[in-house]
Order: C-alpha cells, then structure tokens, then sequence
C-alpha cells in the first residue's frame, strides 16, 4: 500500500469527483467530498514521513520506467507542498457546504464539488508528477476547474470575472505547452530527470533559451507575478468566498512551486540565473508588485478585493525571496508559501462569514460590525497582524527570514524595501479595523449575527494554525531547509 | 507554598495574563472583577519582591521557554536594571488599580471590563521587558505592549480617540518594523545571538559608520522612549483615560522605551564600544535637543495632561541623556531616574485625573484656587512637581544628582548645561501651576462647588507622594540595584 500512495494521492480526488454524479443528495456529495479530501491530506502526511526518513521517491506509473513512462517523484518540497495543498482543501470544504448553500440551487451544487475535487486532484498532480507534460495535464484540469468553480459566483461578474481567468490562464499554459514543446524537440525526453541531465548539452541553444523564455512567463502568469496579475483581482473578488479561500491558499503557490523547480531541478541553477537576467527581472518585478498592489489595496471599497490585492503583494514577496539566489532566499519563499496560505485562507474563509450574513463585503456594508460578529472579524484581525508580520504570528516568520536572507546577501537597501511595504501592509489591515470597530453600524445590518459554526469553525482552526505555527516554527523551518538546500544541491 | 525562583519569574509574567481571563470571565460581576485586578496585582508586587530578593543574594534566575527560531529563543533572565524596571512596574500596578476603580466608577466609564483586561495583558508585557534575556523577547513583548494599549489608548471610541490611535500606532509601529527589527536581524546576522551580555555581543563584529548606524537604528527605532522627532505618539495618546495616561505612558510604555534603549547600550552594544563609535555624541545631541524643546513646548500648554505629557518627553530624554554619556556613574543615574520618574510622574498624572475627576476641569486656567478644594490632590501636585524639578526632599533630587555627576565626570559640559537649563524651564512650567493652585482666588464663575476627589483615587496619589518622598530617605533598593548593573570591562 505504502508503495503506491505517490499516485493514490492524486488518483483519490480524480477518481471521487465523478463518482459524486451517483450520490444525488447534496448533503451526501458534500460529506463524500470531505471524506475524500481528508484521506489525501493523509496520504500526504504519510508521504512527507516518508520522504523525510528515506529520501526521494521515485514512483513509475503502470511499472513502465522512466524516461518512456510516466514517474512521480516525491521529495521535500513537494511532500511539504501537498501537505499544505491538502490540509487547506479539508479545512475550506468544512466551511464549504454551509456557505455554498446560500450560493447555489441543489442541483447545481453536486457540480461544484465535482469541480472542487477536480481542482484538487490538478494541483496534487503538478505537485507529484516528475514528467513535464504530465504537468501541463494537471495544469490543465486544475485551471479548467477552477475558471468553472470561479464562474459558480453569485455576482453576475462573476462569469466576466471566470472569462478573463480563462483567456488570460489559457495564454499561460499554451507559453508552458510552447516551452515545454520546444524542450522535447531539443532533448526527445519529457521526464524532468532526464531533461535536467540532457538539457546542459544543448543549453547554449537559441532554442532552449526561447523554451526558457515561454516556459518563464507562462508560469509567472500563473502565479500572478506583477504585471501578469490583472485576473486575480477580480477572479478572487467574485468567486464564492470559500472558492476564494482555496483558490488564494494553494493554486498560485502551486505555480510558484512549478517555477522552482524547473528553474532549479530542470534547467539547472548556473542556467537560469547566469543566461537571462533572471535575478534581476524578478527582483524589480517583486518590488514593483509589492508596492504596486499594497498601494492599490490601501484604496479599495471592497474587503476582498483589498486582499486580492494584498495576495499579488505577497506573491511578490516570495518572488523577491526566489530572486536572492540563494538557500537562505529560497527557504524564505517557501516558508512564506505555507504561511501566506495559512494567512488568507482564514482571512477569505473568515469574510465566507461576513458574506454570509451580509450578502456583501463592502466597506460601507461592513461598519461596525465587530460587535455583532466579534469571533469573525477578531480572526480578521489576527489575520491581518499576520500579514503585518507582528511577531508570534507566521507572517512575522516568513518576514524574519526574508530580511535576513536579504541582510545576508547584502541587499540592505531591498530589506529596508520590505520593511516599507510591511509598513503599506498596516494601512490596508488598519482600514479594516477601523471599519469594524470604530465607525458606528449601519442600521439596516441590525439583525446581522455571528456567522454560524460551520464557518467559524474551520476560521478558527486556519487562525489558531496562523499562531502555533508562528511560535512553533520547527516543522517549517526544518523542512524547508531541507527542501532548500536539496534544490541547491543535487539534482533529485 | 516553596515556589523557585524560576517559577515565581514565570509567574510574574502568567499571573496578570490570567487576571486578564479572569476579569473577563466577571464582566458581569463588576465587584469580583476589581477583586480579581487587586488580587492579582499583590500576587505579583510579592513574587517581583522576593525574585529580588533571590537576584540581591547573587542568584540569576533564567528562563527558557521556547526556541522560535533555530538559536533564537524566548527566554528571561533577571538582571539590575531589569529588576528595577520589574519593581517599579510591580508596586505601580497595584497602586494604578487602586485609582483605576475610583477614576473608571467615578466617571461613570463605559466598557471597564475590556479596560481592566488589557491593562492586565499590557502589565504582562511590560514584564516581559522588564526580564527578557534577548532581543527577540524584549521584540515581542514590546510589539505586544504597542498593541494591547492602542485599545486603552482609544478607549472613548470616538472620532478623535481614532485620529489620536493612528498616530499612536503609526509612530510606534512604523519605527518597530522599519528601524528596531532591521536592527535586531542584522546585529543576528553578524553575531550569531540577540542575548543581553555584560560588555556587549557587537564588540568584534562591528566598527566604524556602520557601528553608529546600528545604534541610531536602535535608539530611533525604540519609539517607545519619544526622543524627539518619535515623540508624537505621546501628546496624542494624551485622549486616553487618566489610569491609562499615569500607567502606561507615565511608567509602563515610556519606561519599557528607555528601559529598553539603556539595555541595549549597556549589554548588546556595551558602553566601551560605543565610545569608539565616530559621531557617537549625535546621540547627546538628539536627547539634550529633546530634553530643551520639549520643556519649551510644555510652557506653552494650558490643557494639564499635555503639559505633562511634553513634561515626560523631556524626563525621558534625562534618562536617554544620561545613557548617552556612556560613563558607569551617569548609567547609575540612568537607572535611578527611571525609578525617580515613575513615582513623580505617576504622582502628577494621578492628580491631574483627580481634578477631572472631582471638577472636570482640564486646562491649568481653571485651576485658580483649586488647592484650597482639593489639598490633598494638590499637595501630591507639589510633590510630584518637586521631584521633577528636582528639590529634596524629593527622590528626583538624588537621580538628577547621579546624572550630573556622571556628566562632570565625562566632562560633558554640554550635558550639564542642559541639565541646569531643563531645571530651570521645569520649574517655569510646574510651578506657576502651583501658586495658582494655593495663592489665587477662585473665579466666581468657575462651577466650583465641588470637594476632592473620592477616596481611592486619593488614598492612590497620596502613597505615590508619599513614596517619592520615602525613596528620598531610603534610597537603598533601587540605588543598590543600580550599581549592581554590570557595565562590563571598559577600555
């Protein structure tokens, strides 16, 4: 059994999704839904155990070996990636049915959670496969599902808001298909392994260099890399706010991860960052998108928009953290990669609540309400100090060691940088608390209550999460270096 | 009951966070609430004793809780200067709660149970300070302090607590993130540990321009100890209830500032290297400046808190001043002005919420007349005034001593004549206050029947008065301490 969890981990979900088509009461699909994604967290646990005593695994589909079959391949940057990945699924659908209800008809809803376990099951794929175009398959059916779970939104922009995802998203994955088209031209192998033994031969080519180039942007699409973000505002803002809470938390830091290791395992360290002026482009694009987005956040009317773009501003950090070049740097991305998915999980599952007793996440709407739902906006408060990075919350973790990381190569100037859009940060969450605690309450919210259970629950579990694992840092500091340091050094 | 040391440290810091959840749990209980604020703030002035009394027979209780990062752990230890701070901090709690019950019932204040609460949590903070052993404990207390008194800063809840709690947090915040936590990591980058040394730990690892830089990152990023220009937050928390203002920004907030800014001196940085650093007095420069202007400032104020407030601006720079010489004897005065000061300033602050209370009159203006009201009020007024100027038999005579001697000693001319000059202009503004108090007729239509205030507040200013005088006579406990602060080998 142990042998083959590499692909239950993704079999699990794919297979439960249309399996949910034969159990028609919605109750039922939702319950199944959460079995489902319980055992892949799981399986992902069991993984990441054992990764972490015996190393690699390496997993071969169907028993055809690589480089002509298909093979998966764990180590500890993607068994700590399907932890998160798996661990945020579980959590956001305890919150998903009660507030999905209100969203959506009863027929409708069965397809909701078809498209959810179809999501998951794409990004557990990106994140276990060791073959490219496997990639681009799961890259696929994740977006797919997900421009589907965006379009579920009950704002008629919604299904605006899923087109311009699907354009923009389609552009990116046709630049990764180019990419990786080009790859498998130069080398005749799709396997990642054997790409990052084979490409050194023919790196110097203006073809391999275009496949970087396409493969390059098609990610950072993707991943919302300023100014490739323009479909995440607006995506997040009119998705279901429990789709939000997911979409936030996993399907940009799974591009990230995508990012990282072919940057890394497949074209190879000394490529990357010595052919294109990879290091730098990332560095002005991180800033830009830290000060860019942080500043339009600050001018929002809309509490979820304003954390959309506060998300593009965080991506722009883990970017920064990539840009450095070194472990130090790398282990900074990927600590903010679990923590800012802590973060805005329970800040979007959090406004699930809002949204559910308000019909609206407007400023105006949301006026003193932190008296009616103290529980609910007491963990968007901790959620914010967390983005602010206060200590003894993870945000001020993934902060520490970005600065340091910085200090360290050097870059002073760019850690004074972070430290002001940090400071940006505070006057986006500062609005927030104003709003709910100081301004008097709109009449007609009167009835307003505490959001129900089944959302402050999850919320509470993400925001408890936000400050043991801020205290607690032993888990994700030695994983995370362990994952660092084996991206810097052997090819897997 | 045989409590460790070790225990009875973790106490201090535990118990008035589980006051907090204890005042929580009575809110409905008003009476049980105040038992539990009382209750617990005696718990803790014994405990801060007798782990005195442990750190005075040579014994050092240390504490480790947790490593939050790989080598960076939050833990205590007791040391000199932070053992003053813990003791001042201690006996003012129980006295401020004390006055809290007589100001918050007297005024008739809206939500004192969430008051009560975080005048606990930031009690705990502050003793957290007071022992932290490290950087990254003072960092996070500190942070903690900041935001658990922005509530009891804005307590009023209305347009103008907001406008003042930005500022207050806008001020502290932005120089925590953007100048103390840039200071901390890289003093961990370059040597490998946060932990408070005798001597310090920068010794070796840093010299030149980037030494000075490091420490005005510091001094400038501990906003905390308003040297001016981080000295808005001050005035402008000044909206506060008066327990808050004498508390926190009397003793607690302001003094976990300097407190903080005179640790680092002496035991990251250590007073022998920083004589070495180029342009190092810029730092006597900042705080003399402070010290100057905002005694001048303070004589233009007619509202009575914040012609105190600016008057704290001003002590707290003695004690920053007093650092800033960098000799063993100045750092002696350091230390006991932030004993002298607590009990002074808290004095004043104590009176001018009695006054409101009693009258609700805020501006000096009104006061005409008032000591002949309210004797007891303005007899504490005087007392208070006098240790800040300086006088015996008030305590605030013996630290300004110990400053101006450790100025002679480094022959800081320029320092002595500031000394001598805020003496003058602290007189200029306190004591008019107080001619007006007891010689000047009452205006007829001042709506001045009222008598003093009621008998907690009262009882609470006169044994904070009665303090001030006492340590003059027996300045045994905070002056022993102050000597035992371990400067290290000096060159």
């Amino acid at each position: 059994m142990t042998a083959h969890l590499p692909i239950l981990q993704v079999i699990v979900p794919l297979l439960a999704a249309p399996t949910c088509l034969i159990l028609r009461q919605s109750r039922l699909v939702w319950l199944f839904a959460l079995i489902t994604s319980g055992l892949s967290f799981f399986v992902s646990v069991l993984l990441l155990q054992q990764v972490i005593e015996s190393g690699l695994i390496v997993y071969e589909l169907g028993g055809w070996q690589a480089p002509v079959g298909i093979e998966y391949r764990i180590d500890s940057l993607n068994a700590y990636l399907l932890v998160l990945v798996t661990g945020i699924s579980t959590i956001t659908l305890l919150a998903a049915q009660t507030s999905i209800e209100r969203y959506l008809p009863e027929d409708k809803i069965t397809f909701f959670y078809i498209a959810f376990l179809l999501c998951l099951a794409g990004l557990l794929g990106i994140l276990a496969t060791g073959d490219a175009f496997n990639v681009f398959v799961f890259l696929e059916i994740s977006s797919l599902s997900s421009y589907t779970l965006i379009g579920f939104g009950r704002d008629r922009r919604a299904l605006w808001a899923s087109y311009q995802y699907l354009i923009m998203g389609t552009i990116g994955a046709t630049f990764i298909i180019i990419g990786i088209g080009l790859m498998y031209m130069m080398t005749g192998t799709l396997n990642m392994h054997d790409l990052s033994l084979r490409l050194p031969e023919v790196a110097h080519t203006k073809t391999i260099f275009t496949a970087f180039a396409f493969f390059i942007v098609g990610v950072c699409l993707k991943l919302a890399l300023f100014p490739l973000h323009l479909w995440l505002p607006n995506a997040y803002t009119y998705a279901p706010s429990v789709v939000t809470a997911f979409l936030a938390a996993t399907a940009t830091k799974v591009a990230i991860y995508v990012l990282l290791r072919f940057v890394f395992t497949v074209f190879g360290v000394e490529f990357s960052f010595e052919h294109l002026p990879l290091q730098n482009i990332f560095l002005a694009l991180g800033l830009a998108g830290v000060f860019a987005a942080s500043i339009v956040a600050i001018y929002q009317t809309n509490i979820k928009r304003l954390f959309a773009y506060s998300s593009v501003a965080q991506i722009g950090y883990m970017i920064l953290g990539f840009s450095i070049g070194t472990s130090a740097g790398i282990m900074a991305t990927l600590l903010h990669l679990f923590n800012h998915a802590l973060m805005k999980a329970a800040l979007f599952l959090a406004l699930a609540g809002v949204v559910f007793r308000l019909n609206s996440s407007n400023f105006d709407q949301c006026q003193g309400l932190g008296k009616q739902m103290p529980f609910t906006f007491a963990a968007i408060v901790v959620g914010g100090f967390s983005l602010i990075g206060v200590p003894l919350t993870v945000g001020f973790v993934s902060k520490w060691y970005l600065v340091l990381a910085l200090l360290e190569k050097g870059w002073w100037p760019v850690a004074a940088l972070v430290l002001v859009g940090s400071l940006l940060a505070i006057i986006y969450v500062w609005k927030i608390i104003e709003t709910a605690y100081f301004k008097p309450a709109n009449p007609e919210n009167a009835h307003v209550k505490e959001a129900p259970m089944s959302i402050l629950m999850p919320v509470w579990i993400l925001v408890i999460a936000n400050i043991y694992f801020g205290i607690d840092t032993r888990f994700t500091v030695a994983v995370t270096q362990i994952a660092s340091q084996s991206l810097f050094g052997a090819t897997p | 009951m045989n409590l460790t040391p070790e225990m009875m440290l973790q106490l201090i810091i535990l118990v008035p966070l589980l006051a907090a959840i204890g005042i929580a749990a009575a809110y409905r209980h008003p009476n049980v609430r105040e038992t539990v604020t009382i209750v617990a703030s005696v718990v803790v002035l014994i405990l801060v004793f007798k782990v005195y009394g442990a750190f005075k027979n040579g014994y050092i209780t240390s504490v480790h809780w947790l490593e939050i990062f790989p080598g960076l752990s939050i833990s205590f230890q007791t040391e000199a200067l932070g053992v003053i701070f813990s003791l001042v901090a201690g006996c003012l709690w129980l006295v401020t709660s004390v006055y809290s019950i007589g100001y918050m019932r007297g005024n008739n204040e809206h939500s004192q149970t969430r008051f009560a609460l975080l005048f606990a949590v930031a009690i705990s903070a502050t003793m957290g300070i007071a022992l932290s052993a490290n950087l990254i404990t003072l960092f996070i207390f500190y942070e903690v302090l900041t935001f658990s008194t922005f509530p009891l800063v804005t307590h009023k809840g209305d347009e103008k607590a907001m406008k003042a709690g930005r500022v207050y947090l806008g001020v502290l915040v932005t120089t925590s993130i953007c100048l103390l936590l840039p200071a901390i990591i890289w003093t961990w980058s370059i040597t490998g540990t946060t932990d408070f040394t005798a001597g310090g730990i920068v010794a070796g690892h840093l010299e030149g321009p980037l030494l000075t830089l490091l420490a005005f990152l510091f001094i400038f990023g501990i906003g905390k100890a308003a040297i001016m220009p981080v000295h808005r937050w001050l005035p402008a928390a000044m909206v506060a209830p008066t327990p808050v203002s004498a508390l926190l920004h009397a003793v607690a907030v302001v003094k976990a500032g300097v407190f903080s800014v005179t640790k680092i001196i002496v035991y990251t940085f250590g007073i022998g290297l920083l004589q070495t650093a180029p342009n190092i007095d810029w730092f006597l420069y900042f705080a003399g400046f402070t010290i100057i202007m905002a005694s001048i400032v303070a004589l233009r104020q007619d509202n009575l808190k914040r012609r105190l407030a600016y008057s704290t601006i001003s002590q707290l720079s003695y004690v920053v001043l007093a650092t800033a010489i960098l000799a063993p004897i100045s750092i002696v005065g350091a230390a006991l002005h932030i004993v002298a000061h607590a009990f002074g300033k808290i004095t004043l602050f104590f009176a001018a919420g009695s006054i409101y209370t009693a009258s609700h009159k805020t501006e000096i203006s009104q006061l005409n007349g008032i000591g002949l009201r309210m004797p007891w009020t303005m007899g504490a007024f005087t007392i208070g005034a006098l240790s800040m100027i300086g006088i015996p038999p008030a305590v605030g005579f013996i630290s300004k001593w110990y400053v101006l001697m450790g100025a002679f000693q480094a022959h800081q001319t320029l320092a002595i004549i500031i000394i001598i000059l805020s003496t003058l202009l602290n007189a200029a503004y306190f004591v008019p206050i107080i001619f007006a108090a007891f010689f000047k007729k009452e205006s007829a239509d001042n709506h001045s029947d009222h008598r003093e205030a009621p008998f907690p507040i009262v009882l609470a200013l006169s044994t904070t008065a009665f303090c001030t005088i006492l340590l003059f006579f027996f300045p045994g406990i905070p002056f022993e301490l102050a000597e035992m602060i371990n400067v290290g080998n000096l060159q």
